[in-house]
């Protein structure tokens, strides 16, 4: 066994775990609040899967439509997760988001304009007015380009390729540090710090079928239940309606929601325009019931109402899912989006750069002369840490969490835009909260008594006794996810993938491991998979307990939604044997009465 | 089903200490990426196999590796490309050191960036919004696309074929921040004096290899570093701007722009010690 003493040890005020735009912006928001700040990820800085945010970022500016303020926002992005969202951070959010925008522009992102020379706004799903702020079809990369550049210029530590595994409490059982590896050599170090930010993004991995990068393990989720805090809303995952689905090899490739914003619709194999059949009894009112009202809207808002189209991700994604199974599919199992003959060529390369090469480049289809075959994929997940709304606080002293890992702010379904807005407003917020906790505290908690299991667990799989290899327990974790837990749902698949994840778990404890510990990826997906076991449990746990369909989760055996459910979440907590999750109901937050007043008239 | 066909591949192991190309046979299928067929290598072959990504959408530049010598990002380069039955060797890309197999230590990328001062703009307009017109903005834009694969780093021969260039030269991915930063429309810094010196601009004799390899089609060369270098030159030796500002008439491009200072030492951390 190595010695504990080669153990890295670091002493912080606040470590952020993420760098992806939530944890850059509470990184950034801590160390301008004074504390002594570090961020540690596990990719290299700049790589995080915020760089794939095709679409924009959500913020009511009003720069193209003045009508839009904070309230269209705030209603529409609780409409949109069907009315479970967290009410305090809708509202944080739909007020704060211009501001954070504007301040990226500040810090050098250049957003496309308007006329007038403001930052220009597009139209998304489920958005009242254009309302998201955008950069071609390349917005993700813009906000952590400005932001991993941002912390630079400010001289913020960054521990790159260095993976978190570990989280410490003191006697009070406040967090006191982290233990993490680094990529490269596989040694260890510590960190003594009163606040952690989690800033892990999701957890789509633990799906055959995504858009997500290696990276989206639910570390973040996982860490907070080790540590004791709770997860909320772990049943409503986002499929997008639009990935690729040809060839194999990109299978899940977004396909950003930009294309419908921009004019794009939806076909069937009979060269339907199908998405007028499911315009769910919700959201009539405000959905176009003809094409030519639909194409009318895209220039005259104020006289038309919005394409079925462009509704909220979780309707396209199932109408989609009904057209493949009803057999008007593509020929590879998907519908057709098409913009070709919608739009002008130059029209589609100034507004859809990124899909016009990605379509070109991985699949030779010119997306100006052709429809693209597309289908659901897993994109987001809705559920994460409970936090505190003002603070993104969890139930752990000293524990924050942000953006995708954090639960609440999108209620059962989020909106396109609102995850790039989400991440600044409550980055800078959970940062200067950590910041302002640690700078309160009289002293630190030693992590020294810590350090040696840390250690041990993160090279179990290193026994030579093991004999199951990770990669193949991924592989059949992501394939029953993908069939039993997925978009349309049954109780008794859910129950088959509990048990089938029972079976990953004890495979998970025989792991072998082949090579040393330097740069060695199967060494990291032996740890990985601990955590992905634990979220995907998470998921098919509340998907089963929850008997509705809402938002991103869907029921076969209950097809509708139920006003009761719709009044209440699933907080789902580590067991006493620290080897599963116990669930229980909790009632939603209640929405003050001037509020509510926003969901009555309109 | 798509087809499955047998892929012969040699593949760069090894580490800082030594290493050399190994010998695989994989299974791949139709429409792959030359990433696909490195990660079924991982799950089947060679678990430890060390591999640098993230996307594999071309979007965030982790991937970068030299494919038959060619610098290329492993996730955007398909199969089909090659004749059937081709060898497909793949190893890292050269300028950096070796960590472990794909995988090298670009730390010199982060430290560059770090020398490098960042945007300053004045305050906003009275009504909180700032004010760029599109066609301003679209020249900086065309450079914020990079997504630091530092493949243009990579086949740079200023460092490339001389490893004593480093500490004095930036390399093509940071001249085409400092370009797109002294494009900015409202940027008030000038950079020039530090391109030329602390990043030196003057080293690159514009034989376009950068732009040749660029992934996302960034034409560094034309527009960023000719421009860059115009920009220094006329700063330099324009008679007229030196008889302007020996009279005292500062030329436009001078105007509310100080000369930006040059920063502090990169914050990016490293592992002390091996395991």
């Amino acid at each position: 066994m190595a010695e504990t003493s080669e153990i890295e040890k670091h002493q912080y005020d606040v470590v952020v775990i993420g760098a992806g735009g939530s944890g850059l912006r509470a990184a950034i928001a801590a160390h301008e609040a004074g504390a002594k700040t570090a961020i540690v990820t596990k990719s290299l800085l700049g790589k995080a899967h915020t760089v794939m945010a095709e679409g924009g970022i959500a913020a009511a500016m009003g720069n193209r439509w003045p009508e839009d303020n904070w309230e269209v926002h705030f209603r529409d992005t609780m409409r949109g997760g069907k009315m479970l969202n967290n009410w305090r951070m809708a509202q944080l959010h739909a007020q704060e988001a211009p501001e954070r925008v504007q301040e990226l522009e500040d810090w050098g992102a250049l957003f496309d304009r308007t006329d007038d020379g403001l930052i220009s706004q597009r139209d998304f799903g489920g958005h009242r007015y254009a309302r998201l702020a955008h950069v071609g079809d390349r917005t993700g990369l813009e906000m952590i380009r400005t932001l991993q550049q941002r912390a630079v210029a400010l001289g913020i530590d960054v521990f790159m390729e260095c993976t978190v595994t570990d989280l410490f409490k003191d006697d009070s059982g406040a967090i006191s540090g982290a233990f993490a590896y680094w990529r490269e050599t596989g040694t260890f170090l510590a960190f003594e710090a009163p606040s952690v930010v989690l800033a892990t993004g999701g957890i789509g991995k633990s799906f055959k079928v995504t858009s997500n990068s290696w990276e989206y393990t639910g570390d973040g989720h996982a860490l907070a239940l080790r540590a004791g805090a709770a997860l909320i809303n772990m049943e409503f995952v986002q499929f997008h309606p639009t990935g690729m689905v040809w060839p194999p090899s990109v299978k899940g490739l977004l396909v950003t929601e930009s294309v419908r914003g921009d004019g794009g619709v939806l076909k069937n194999s009979e060269g339907k325009r199908f998405m007028f059949d499911y315009i769910p009894e919700f959201f009539k009112a405000e959905t176009a019931d003809t094409e030519e009202e639909a194409d009318r809207w895209y220039d005259d808002k104020k006289n038309n109402r919005r394409p079925p189209e462009l509704l909220p991700r979780d309707e396209v994604a199932r109408a989609i899912n009904s057209e493949i199974k009803a057999g008007r599919g593509s020929p590879h199992g998907g519908i057709y989006l098409d913009i070709a003959s919608r739009r002008s060529a130059e029209f589609i390369h100034k507004r859809l750069p990124s899909m016009h090469h990605q379509f070109k480049e991985l699949a030779d289809v010119d997306i100006t002369k052709e429809p693209m075959e597309i289908g659901p994929t897993c994109h987001y997940v809705m559920g994460g840490v409970e936090v505190d709304p003002d603070t993104e606080l969890s139930g752990i002293k000293g524990l924050y969490a942000v953006g995708e890992c954090s639960g609440g702010m999108h209620g059962s379904n989020r909106l396109g835009g609102n995850s790039l807005s989400d991440l600044i407003v409550f980055g800078k917020r959970a940062g200067e909260a950590a910041a302002a906790y640690s700078s309160g505290l009289e002293a630190r908690a030693s992590i020294d008594g810590e350090l040696e299991r840390a250690q041990a667990e993160a090279l179990a799989p290193f026994d030579p006794k093991g004999d199951e290899n990770a990669y193949t327990i991924q592989a059949d974790l992501q394939q029953a996810m993908n069939d039993l837990v997925g978009i349309i749902r049954t109780a008794e698949e859910l129950e088959q993938s509990l048990k089938e994840i029972e079976r990953l778990k004890e495979r998970a404890s025989r792991l072998k491991v082949e090579g040393g510990r330097a740069y060695n990826p199967g060494w990291h997906l032996s740890i990985d998979i601990h955590n992905m076991l634990l979220v995907s449990e998470c998921i098919a746990k509340a998907a089963l307990a929850r008997q509705e369909s809402r938002g991103g989760h869907t029921r076969d055996d209950f097809p509708g939604p139920d006003p009761e459910w719709g009044a209440k979440n699933l907080v789902l907590t580590l067991n006493s044997a620290g080897d599963g999750v116990d669930l229980a109901e909790k009632p939603l937050p209640v929405m003050p009465d001037e509020l509510k007043a926003f969901f009555e008239d309109k | 089903m798509a087809e499955t066909t047998q892929l012969k591949m040699r593949v760069w192991r090894g580490d800082d200490q030594g290493g050399g190309l190994e010998d695989y046979t994989v299974e791949v299928s139709e429409g792959e990426v030359v990433l696909d067929a490195i990660h079924r290598l991982q799950a089947t072959q060679a678990g430890d196999l060390a591999v640098r990504w993230n996307c594999k959408a071309g979007k965030c530049g982790s991937c970068s590796a030299e494919i038959n010598g060619r610098p290329r990002l492993l996730c955007m380069t398909r199969l089909s490309d090659f004749e059937p039955g081709e060898t497909i060797t793949v190893t890292p890309v050269r300028t950096f050191p070796i960590i472990r197999d794909l995988v090298t230590d670009v730390s010199y990328n982060f430290e560059k960036a770090a020398e490098l001062p960042g945007v300053a703009l004045p305050p906003r307009d009275a009504d909180g919004k700032r004010r760029m017109a599109q066609i301003d903005v679209e020249r900086g834009q065309e450079f914020r696309k990079c997504i630091e694969c530092f493949l243009c780093q990579n086949v740079c021969h200023v460092i490339r074929d001389h490893e004593d260039n480093k500490p004095a030269f930036a390399g093509p991915r940071f001249f085409l921040r400092y370009a797109e930063l002294d494009m900015h429309p409202l940027d008030t810094h000038d950079r020039r004096e530090l391109a030329q010196q602390a990043a030196g601009l003057g080293m690159c004799n514009i034989t376009k290899c950068c732009t040749e390899v660029c992934p996302e089609g960034i034409k560094i060369t034309d527009n960023a570093i000719i421009p860059m270098k115009e920009r220094v030159v006329d700063k330099k030796y324009d008679p007229l701007v030196w008889l302007g500002e020996k009279i005292g008439i500062r030329n436009k491009d001078n105007d509310d722009r100080e000369a930006a200072p040059k920063r502090q030492k990169s914050s990016v951390k490293r592992p002390r010690a091996r395991a």
